[in-house]
C-alpha cells in the first residue's frame, strides 16, 4: 500500500515524560504546520515505572487508523522500551535511542545520542531528558519543524520552565545535527540490501 | 454580527472534544461519578462550568448521578452525564425514569471491557445492546457512535439536539480508544454551530395540560418552578401527569412515545457510506472499529477488491434502510466488533437478501487492526 503516513512511537519508563513530549510533538505538527495527527498511548494502571509509550501519526490527508503500525521512527528512552517496541520497525526506519541507558542496539539504522547524561551535565536538570530526546526527534523527522516544535513546548511548558524546556530542545537538536542519516544503511532488510 | 474569526484549533482527547460539544450545545448541568475511561470528561466539566454559570456536582454515585441529572432536566437545564460500564450499569433504573418523564438528558458511555468492573484500561464494544435495552420495559431511545475527536464534538451536539427535539434520553457510545486519541479539533465559533432547545408552552399556566397529544408526539415541557404545575411520575401517566391503568390511556401513551421516534428516523438515523457506490463487498463497523475498516477498505481497493464501508453512526434505532440497500447491493458484508457479536445480529435480523452476513469479533480488551479486516475482506 501507498505510504500516506508517518509513524512514530516514543518510548520509555513511565515518569520520563514520554506522554508529554507525543503531546508537543502532535501540537507542533497538528496546529502550526496544519498536518493531519493523531496521538495515542498505551494506557495502563501504573503511574511510575514500567515500560510507557506514546505514538504520533503524521499525515497529509485525514488519517483513518490512529495507532502506528509500521515504525518510521522509534525513540527508545531505556532498554526495555528499546527490546519491546522494536518489533513493528520498518526496514528504512529510525531508531534513536538514550545512550545513557540503551546499550544493546538492535539495528544500524540507528542514532545514539545520551539524552539523559546531557540533561543531568549541560542543563543541571535529569527532568528534561525527554525535552532534548524531542529536540532529537524535531531534527531527525522529516515531517516536523523545530521552529513549530519550539513554539509548541514554549506554549505547554509550565512558566518560570520555559527557558529550561528550550535550552533541553535546542540542544538535543545540536546533538542531533551531528549525524548523517545518509550515512546510514538504507534498509535493515536484506532483501532491500541486494536489490541496491 | 456574524463571526467571521477562523476556527480556533485544539490538540484534544475525544473526551474532551464531548465536553467542548456539550457546551457548544447548551449543556449546563453535569452530575456524576468519575470512571476509567470516562473520569476526563467529569474532570473538564468540574474545571468549564461553574465558569459558564453551570453547575457540576459529583455525585455519591452513578445511581444519583442520573437522578440529578434528570432533576436538573426537569428544572430546565440541559444536563449530561458521563460513565464507563459498571457506571452505566447503575443508570439503567433512572435512565428508565427518564424515558417514561420524556425528560431530555445526554449520557456518555466510554466502553472498556466487561461484564462488571471488567478491564478498566482496555477498548470494547460489549455494551451495545445494553445501551438499547439496559432498562426494563419497552421504551424507545436514541444511541449514538462516535469514532474520532470530531465525532465527539459534532455527535456531541447532536445529541443534545435530537434529546431536546424527541424529549428522550441521547445515549454516546465512545470506547476507550476514542476516548484518549488526540487530534486536532477545529473550534466553530458559537454561531456557526445549530442549536435546538425544547420547546416551552405558550399557553398560560393554567391551561397547561402537560402530556397532551399533539401532531408530532411531543409536548411543549415546562422547567419546574416556573408557575406551570405538573405531576412527574415512573408510573404511566395520562395526558395530566397522575398515573393511569386504563388500557386506553396506557396504550395511547406507549405508542406516543414510540411514535415520535418514528417520525423522525428520517434525521435521526445517520450513517456515513465510504467508496460504497459500487462496492460488492462492505463492511459494516462503529466507533473507533470503524476507523481500521476505513483502511482496510481502503487495501482492498488497492488490490482491486470493491469494498465498502459502511459506518453507523446512529446505533439505534437501527438504520435498517442504510443497512437494507447495502445488504442487497453486497455479495457479502462483514460486521467486525470489538465484542462477541452485538450489532452483526441487527445485521442479520435486517438482512431479507442473499447476501452473506459474516462477523468478526474481538474480546481481549484489544482493537480489530485494519490487517484483520482486510485479511477478512481478502476471503468475501
Amino acid at each position: 500500500m501507498k505510504e500516506d503516513r508517518y509513524e512514530i512511537r516514543l518510548s520509555g519508563s513511565g515518569g520520563q515524560g514520554i506522554i508529554l513530549a507525543a503531546v508537543i510533538l502532535a501540537e507542533a505538527v497538528g496546529i502550526a504546520d496544519n498536518k493531519y495527527v493523531c496521538q495515542t498511548q498505551s494506557y495502563g494502571p501504573e503511574a511510575r515505572g514500567g515500560k510507557s509509550k506514546a505514538e504520533v501519526v503524521i499525515s497529509e490527508r485525514p488519517i483513518d487508523y490512529p495507532k502506528a503500525m509500521k515504525l518510521d521512527l522509534l525513540l527508545a528512552m531505556n532498554q526495555a522500551s528499546c527490546d519491546a517496541y522494536f518489533y513493528d520497525f520498518k526496514p528504512n526506519g529510525l531508531l534513536l535511542v538514550d545512550s545513557t541507558f540503551v546499550e544493546q542496539i538492535p539495528t544500524s539504522r540507528s542514532v545514539a545520542i545520551p539524552f539523559t547524561q546531557i540533561a543531568r551535565e549541560k542543563l543541571g536538570k535529569e527532568i528534561v531528558a525527554n525535552m532534548v530526546a524531542l529536540g532529537a526527534v524535531g531534527q531527525l523527522c522529516p515531517m516536523v519543524s523545530v521552529s513549530n516544535l519550539e513554539k509548541a513546548l514554549v506554549a505547554r511548558a509550565p512558566k518560570g520552565t520555559k527557558e529550561l524546556n528550550r535550552k533541553a530542545l535546542r540542544e538535543g537538536i545540536k546533538a542531533a545535527k551531528k549525524f548523517n542519516l545518509h550515512a546510514l544503511p538504507r534498509s535493515i532488510s536484506p532483501e532491500e540490501e541486494e536489490e541496491i | 454580527m456574524a463571526n467571521n474569526d477562523p476556527p480556533k484549533k485544539l490538540l484534544l482527547q475525544g473526551n474532551e472534544a464531548i465536553v467542548e460539544g456539550a457546551l457548544a450545545a447548551g449543556c449546563r448541568f453535569f452530575a456524576g461519578y468519575p470512571i476509567t475511561p470516562a473520569s476526563e470528561i467529569s474532570e473538564m466539566m468540574s474545571v468549564r462550568l461553574p465558569r459558564q454559570d453551570g453547575t457540576f456536582i459529583q455525585m455519591e454515585d452513578e445511581i444519583a448521578s442520573m437522578g440529578a441529572v434528570v432533576g436538573a432536566s426537569l428544572a430546565g437545564v440541559k444536563s449530561m452525564t458521563a460513565t464507563s460500564g459498571p457506571g452505566f450499569s447503575l443508570m439503567q433504573e433512572n435512565l428508565g425514569f427518564a424515558c417514561i418523564t420524556e425528560t431530555p438528558c445526554v449520557i456518555v458511555n466510554v466502553m472498556r471491557g466487561g461484564p462488571s468492573t471488567g478491564l478498566p484500561t482496555s477498548p470494547a464494544q460489549g455494551d451495545v445492546m445494553q445501551a438499547r435495552w439496559g432498562t426494563h420495559g419497552d421504551h424507545p431511545v436514541i444511541v449514538l457512535a462516535v469514532s474520532s475527536v470530531g465525532d465527539c464534538f459534532d455527535i456531541t451536539i447532536h445529541a443534545f439536539n435530537l434529546s431536546e427535539k424527541y424529549r428522550v434520553p441521547v445515549i454516546i457510545l465512545s470506547d476507550e480508544v476514542v476516548a484518549h486519541t488526540r487530534e486536532i479539533l477545529a473550534l466553530p465559533a458559537g454561531d456557526k454551530i445549530e442549536v435546538i432547545d425544547r420547546i416551552r408552552p405558550s399557553t398560560p399556566p393554567e391551561w397547561y395540560i402537560p402530556y397532551e397529544e399533539n401532531s408530532r408526539g411531543v409536548p411543549p415541557m415546562a422547567a419546574m418552578g416556573e408557575g406551570y404545575r405538573h405531576h412527574v411520575t415512573g408510573l404511566i401517566h395520562d395526558q395530566r401527569g397522575f398515573p393511569t391503568q386504563k388500557p386506553k390511556e396506557t396504550e395511547a401513551f406507549m405508542k406516543r412515545l414510540f411514535r415520535k421516534i418514528t417520525h423522525g428516523f428520517y434525521e435521526i438515523q445517520m450513517t456515513k457510506s465510504i467508496m460504497m457506490e459500487d462496492a460488492e463487498v462492505a463492511v459494516i463497523a462503529y466507533g473507533s472499529v470503524a476507523r481500521s475498516a476505513q483502511r482496510a477498505v481502503m487495501q482492498a481497493r488497492q488490490q482491486n477488491i470493491k469494498a465498502g464501508l459502511l459506518q453507523l453512526i446512529t446505533m439505534f434505532p437501527f438504520p435498517k434502510n442504510a443497512v437494507d440497500t447495502a445488504l442487497r447491493q453486497c455479495r457479502s458484508v462483514l460486521v467486525p466488533e470489538m465484542n462477541i457479536g452485538q450489532i452483526s445480529r441487527e445485521v442479520k435480523r435486517a438482512n431479507t437478501s442473499d447476501c452473506r452476513v459474516l462477523k468478526y469479533n474481538r474480546i481481549d480488551g484489544q482493537i480489530i487492526t485494519p490487517t484483520e479486516i482486510f485479511t477478512e475482506l481478502k476471503d468475501m
